[in-house]
């Protein structure tokens, strides 16, 4: 174990699996399914290029290793990835059954039954490569450097993770929906990927305050930042100070590390309309808040989250208020939040002259976005930030040399694929300039 | 690591998987890309003299929504120049020296086997393959399974080749014959290095009910064609295991028909195939299938402890008998697991109907059916029909009878049980 021991009785616990996990026999029937595409369009929707109609043909025959390793050779976080992949508008959602008006193939589904049995016979399938006696330091260990890390052990290169939190695994054991994955399988993936051997994981350990790049330059050969994204941004309002206010990301750690009292809040309120204010408004209702309303300052259709998770909320008896934005919040008789005090827009998100109203709520969520960290490296000379994005070439190398990027801190926050993608990438990217290429 | 390489009558080659003698074999380009992909080895298109095909040529059985579950075909030998065809086995041969390359082989006269023979070995080919077998079009001029139907001819163009030949000849057998293992030991008296079966069975594949013309169509006729594909290899296997278990026969055998995954190929070892052939699959879903049929065979082989292929080549032979052999007191009755259960009836109704009427209702009036153990005789027809794996067992009943086959009650007088189900 390389992080502290998962309290048992953490909030997010209570959270069941929304997409269930296949018997065998479900597994073989929706496998034989697959019309084994060529040159498939699922294959070319997911960012890893996992072959996708090999793996699920090797399920359809019961050859399940095979299946496994054709999906972690592409993927080494295809366990994680079967479970948090927005596969609707990725390899599903490509998927050319969709034409025929047939249901998709479950990719998402069928990955998730190899992996998991791959998992649980303890099956490995990579070695690392012969020691080349260089080094990597890996800035953060989330998805982007475990899958960098990874690549480059096959490859013979020693890796140093350096992770300013106690817990591993980046957003995946801090912020996906529980009811997609718990952090428990975030924590088996990452000992599955250090079962590779010399990944040396540092924990509590924050680059740029207990280390400096100038020392993790003098102990390594090759620097790669996969540091993911900072704090949540904040709206700057009065009253965004009082106690029931917080930022969604904020909150999502603390439900998925420790234990959670909601009692007294009956009432809630996310602010925002991306795929965080989605998952906050499923997570607060399923913990167990009767009143959940989103407010959103767009339409329905504008909303940047995803509308096959929006659907799944308004099952689940979530409401929103379109157009609406929070210009201020009000403390009750116990000096916590009560009301949010909003603006209503007008479609082009012009405040309409008086048309404002209130929502009552005992706790809010502020889900606008997550804050950038490329000025950590900023004043790296050679390194090029924009708009807070550590800027590389397509590759994943940045302009100083022996310094490559991946994740959420070059793509601006995507998916946990989009990490893995970049990760692998940059790690053939560092090879090729460790072994004299660049 | 089990060791996949195997030896077909002194034809190497890395794994048990070949291309079988037909379309994706045609090619340098298609063999060499099948090499890639993984495939061990590759029997070339059939050569022979200049023919010309039609329009169109092939036909699909498809059986509730699963396409082309069996395949059939009107095509004849290679169309390609011969020229070229031997240039390209030459290239393909130096190319790739690890992987066997066969040249397929369909002609007349005792000078255009020494011909072609001399211009095969040329190549730098690793044996021959005689194709005894085309069931359409070939035959009606004398050649494929018309030399295949006939054990005299098959032996003595067999002998010619052999005569001809420096490097190892496969005979490759029509399964158009009442009973394969005459002409088996025909190719075998002619000196055959090995045999290859099956080639396709005739068949017409479907009619064109709203035109009254069978398919394949070519305008408004039609001919009958070979069918091949998943649907055969149950009669393909037969014919390999009743040559293998042939006292007299004992040569190494490339076991084709119906091939579309690992397992029918280590069905196909272990009843005496030292390599397998595959032509369907690979026209329906390409080269690439042979990356699972590797590891899957090498999962199998680790599972099962064989290091090497010529450890499980034939392994179920000795217990594939005759009926006269088999245990008549041996009792089974179906059980129904409760747990397992999805109440669908299917068993019910399909011992109802199709067998000894021994499925009832449940008297509780639960879903679940029950088995009447006094009456069931066993047949399996209800595992068959269920949907759910496992869930309905077919369990040994110790009926306190000593093991008597038929042979054993004829010749030695042995007690047989009583009948179940007779009344
Ligand atoms: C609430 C939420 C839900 C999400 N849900 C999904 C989902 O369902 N599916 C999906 O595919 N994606 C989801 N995502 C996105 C996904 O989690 C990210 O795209 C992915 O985790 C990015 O990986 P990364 O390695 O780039 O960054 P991160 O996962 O953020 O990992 C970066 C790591 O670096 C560490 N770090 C930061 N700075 C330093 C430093 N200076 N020194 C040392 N360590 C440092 C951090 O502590 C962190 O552990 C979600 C994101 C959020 C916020
Ligand atoms: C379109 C087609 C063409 C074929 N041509 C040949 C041939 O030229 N020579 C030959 O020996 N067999 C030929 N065959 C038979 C195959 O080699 C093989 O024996 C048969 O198809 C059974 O294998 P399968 O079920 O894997 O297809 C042909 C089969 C098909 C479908
Ligand atoms: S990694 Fe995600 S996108 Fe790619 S195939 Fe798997 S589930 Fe689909």
């Amino acid at each position: 174990m390389i992080s502290t021991p998962l309290d048992p009785d953490r909030a997010e616990s209570v959270f069941a699996d929304f997409k269930g996990e296949y018997t065998r026999e479900q597994a073989t029937l929706e496998a034989s399914r697959c019309l084994y595409c060529s040159d498939a369009p699922c294959v070319k929707a997911c960012p890893t290029h996992i072959d996708i109609p090999q793996f699920i043909r090797k399920i359809a025959t019961g050859n399940l290793k095979g299946s496994a390793r054709t999906i972690f050779d592409a993927n080494i976080l295809g366990m994680s990835c079967a479970r948090v992949c927005p596969v609707e508008t990725l390899c599903v959602g490509d998927c050319v059954y969709n034409l025929m008006h047939v249901p998709p193939i479950q990719i998402g589904k069928l990955q998730r039954f190899a992996t998991d049995h791959a998992y649980a016979e303890q099956w490995r399938f990579f070695e690392a490569g012969a020691d080349t006696g260089k080094t990597v330091a890996l800035l953060g260990a989330g998805p982007a450097s475990l899958a960098c890390a990874h690549e480059l052990r096959r490859r013979g290169h020693g890796c140093t993770v350096y992770e300013k939190r106690g817990v591993v695994g980046g957003l995946n054991s801090t912020g996906v929906a529980p009811y997609k994955m718990k952090a428990d399988r975030a924590a088996d993936e990452v000992e599955w990927v250090l079962g590779i051997g010399g990944i040396d994981v540092v924990t509590g350990v924050t680059v740029g305050e207990q280390v400096s790049f100038q020392e993790l330059e003098a102990r390594h050969d090759a620097v790669f930042l996969g540091m993911g994204l900072g704090s949540d941004t904040n709206l700057r309002v009065p009253g965004e100070d009082l106690p029931g206010v917080r930022g969604a990301v904020d909150f999502i750690e603390e439900m998925k590390g420790s234990r959670l009292s909601l009692a007294g809040v009956r009432r809630a309120v996310i602010v925002g309309g991306g795929n965080t204010a989605l998952d906050a408004v499923r997570e607060v209702k399923g913990l167990g808040v009767t009143d959940v309303v989103m407010l959103y300052r767009g339409d329905e259709a504008a909303m940047s989250g995803y509308q096959h998770e929006w659907a799944a909320a308004k099952v689940e008896g979530v409401r929103a208020e379109w157009r609406g934005v929070a210009v201020g919040f009000e403390a009750g008789a116990d000096g916590r939040v009560a009301r949010v005090l909003c603006q209503r827009l007008d479609e082009r998100r012009q405040p309409i002259a008086g048309e404002t109203f209130t929502l009552a709520a005992e706790l809010v969520l502020v889900a606008i976005g997550q804050s950038k960290l490329g000025a950590l490296v900023g004043s790296l000379s050679g390194i090029e930030v924009s708009s807070g994005r550590v800027v590389t070439d397509e590759h994943g190398a940045t302009g100083r040399r022996g310094y490559f990027a991946g994740g959420d801190c070059r793509n601006g926050g995507k998916e946990v694929v989009n990490a893995a993608a970049e990760g692998k990438a940059a790690a053939q990217a560092i090879h090729a300039y460790l072994t004299g290429g660049l | 690591m089990p060791d996949l390489s195997t030896n077909c009558g002194g034809i190497r080659s890395p794994n048990p998987f070949w291309l079988a003698s037909a379309p994706p074999a045609n090619s340098g380009g298609q063999v060499q890309r099948a090499f890639d992909a993984g495939w061990g080895g590759a029997v070339w298109k059939t050569l022979g003299q200049p023919i010309q095909n039609v329009s169109s040529r092939f036909g699909a059985h498809s059986v509730s929504g699963a396409r082309a579950v069996g395949f059939n075909n009107i095509e004849l030998i290679t169309d390609r120049s011969l020229e070229i065809n031997f240039r390209e086995i030459y290239d393909t041969k130096k190319k790739y020296p690890k992987n066997a390359v066969i040249v397929s082989l369909m002609v007349e006269t005792r000078q255009e086997w020494q011909d072609f023979i001399k211009r095969s070995v040329d190549t730098g080919a690793d044996g021959l393959e005689l194709n005894f077998g085309c069931p359409h079009g070939m035959c009606e001029r004398g050649m494929g399974s018309a030399v295949g139907q006939e054990p005299k001819v098959n032996q003595e163009i067999t002998s010619w080749a052999v005569e001809y030949s420096s490097i190892p000849v496969l005979v490759k057998l029509t399964p158009n014959v009442s009973d394969i293992v005459p002409h088996g030991l025909a190719a075998k008296r002619g000196g055959a290095h090995g045999v290859s079966l099956i080639n396709t069975i005739k068949s017409i594949i479907s009619v064109d009910i709203d035109r009254f013309v069978p398919e394949p169509r070519v305008d408004g006729l039609s001919t009958n064609g070979g069918y091949c594909g998943q649907a055969v290899k149950p009669i393909a296997m037969h014919m390999v295991a009743a040559l293998a278990r042939e006292e007299g026969f004992r040569l190494p055998i490339s076991g084709i028909g119906g091939i579309s995954n690992w397992r029918d190929a280590v069905e196909f070892i272990l009843l005496g195939s030292s390599s397998v052939q595959v032509c369907t699959e690979v026209m329906l879903r390409g080269f690439r299938v042979v990356e699972d049929m590797i590891e899957g065979l090498d999962e199998y082989m680790r599972t099962h402890g064989f290091a090497n292929l010529d450890a499980m080549i034939g392994k179920a032979v000795p217990r594939y008998s005759d009926w006269g052999n088999l245990d008549l007191n041996y009792e089974t009755v179906a059980k129904i697991d409760p747990a397992l259960c999805i109440g669908c009836n299917k068993c019910m109704i399909a011992c109802e109907d199709g067998a000894h009427q021994c499925i009832h209702p449940n008297p509780t009036g639960a879903r679940m059916p029950v088995v009447d153990e006094s009456e069931c005789v066993g047949c399996n027809l209800c595992q068959i029909v269920c949907p759910v794996e496992g869930c309905i067992d077919m369990v040994k009943v110790d009926n306190g009878f000593a093991p008597s086959s038929w042979n054993q009650f004829v010749e030695e007088g042995r007690v047989l049980r009583p009948k179940k189900g007779a009344h």
